[in-house]
């Protein structure tokens, strides 16, 4: 089983990517870099990660997500988490990245937000 | 006792050593069961990053085994994975003619970690606070910060014999 998966669906023109595992240094952190460099590359830049699904994060998947949000913002975009587990959102909170990121509890929260 | 362990792409020696308490031989409570007074697990590692994986498994059953909480375990199998990355990546260069030698020790409620990498060694007063409002958008640096967080101490030190050695404690 891969360690880390993404299941992509649209919500209008916003993509939601449901992930489902460990974003960790190596397979988890290299597959959330493709998935974002794909949806840029389409000219999706409107994007939700929905994290519920992440038990384990490290700091390679914390720099993988920064990496993900400066690319997105350079490309005019707009990147949103969602669902933070209590344990991710301990280390953006500790890494002070809550100040960086715009974290949402519901999806429709979430998706109201993008403009 | 020494042993060869596989994990998914990566083997390793590991070397258990366990100390067991005479004193409760004959409690009726620790026949079944000896009470570990004392515990030793030793890993080498190639220098290749699937190999992290491995290292904190090991720390996560080793700290189990010394019966530190679960609410500990997360954060100390961050600081492994933090400080094995570091070892393999900055020290070793992911070279895999390199070894990491992991080395877990608990005694009481405390638990020690070594981590000892064959790079050119390592500076930890260079690395700047990834809390810093000019270092956030950094996408790394925050491995030190993550391993000072979770744990009660954390040192570097330089290996005689070339490398450095990371030693972190954490009580429970």
């Amino acid at each position: 089983m891969a360690e880390l998966n993404i299941r992509e669906r649209q919500a209008g023109d916003v993509t939601i990517l449901d992930m489902e595992g460990r974003i960790t240094i190596g397979e988890g952190s290299v597959a959330l870099r493709s998935a974002i460099r794909r949806l840029l590359e389409e000219g999706k830049k409107k994007i939700l990660l929905n994290l519920a699904g992440v038990g384990y994060i490290d700091s390679s998947g914390i720099g993988e997500l920064v990496s993900s949000y400066t690319a997105i913002n350079k490309d005019g975009g707009q990147l949103k988490l969602l669902s933070l587990t209590q344990k991710l959102q301990d280390l953006l909170t500790i890494t002070k990245l809550l100040t960086v990121f715009d974290a949402y509890d519901t999806e429709a929260e979430a998706l109201s937000e993008f403009k | 006792m020494a042993f060869l362990t596989c994990g998914q792409l990566a083997c390793y020696t590991n070397v258990l050593v366990r100390k067991f308490s005479s004193s409760h031989r004959n409690s009726p409570a620790r026949k079944a069961a000896p009470f570990v007074t004392e515990q030793t697990t030793r890993l080498v590692l190639p220098s290749h990053i699937e190999a992290v994986a491995d290292a904190a498994a090991a720390v996560t059953g080793f700290i189990r085994n010394c019966g530190a909480p679960d609410d500990a375990a997360f954060g100390i199998e961050m600081a492994v994975r933090e400080a094995v990355t570091n070892a393999m990546v900055h020290g070793n260069h992911e070279d895999e003619a390199k070894s990491v030698e992991v080395v877990f020790n608990c005694h009481g409620n405390e638990l020690e970690v070594e981590v000892r990498d064959e790079g050119g060694g390592f500076d930890p007063t260079v690395v700047p606070d990834p809390t810093d409002a000019s270092n956030l958008l950094k996408t790394s640096g925050r491995g030190i910060f993550l391993m000072r967080t979770f744990m009660d101490d954390v040192q570097y030190v330089p290996r005689p014999e070339g490398g450095t050695a990371v030693r972190m404690t954490k009580k429970f």
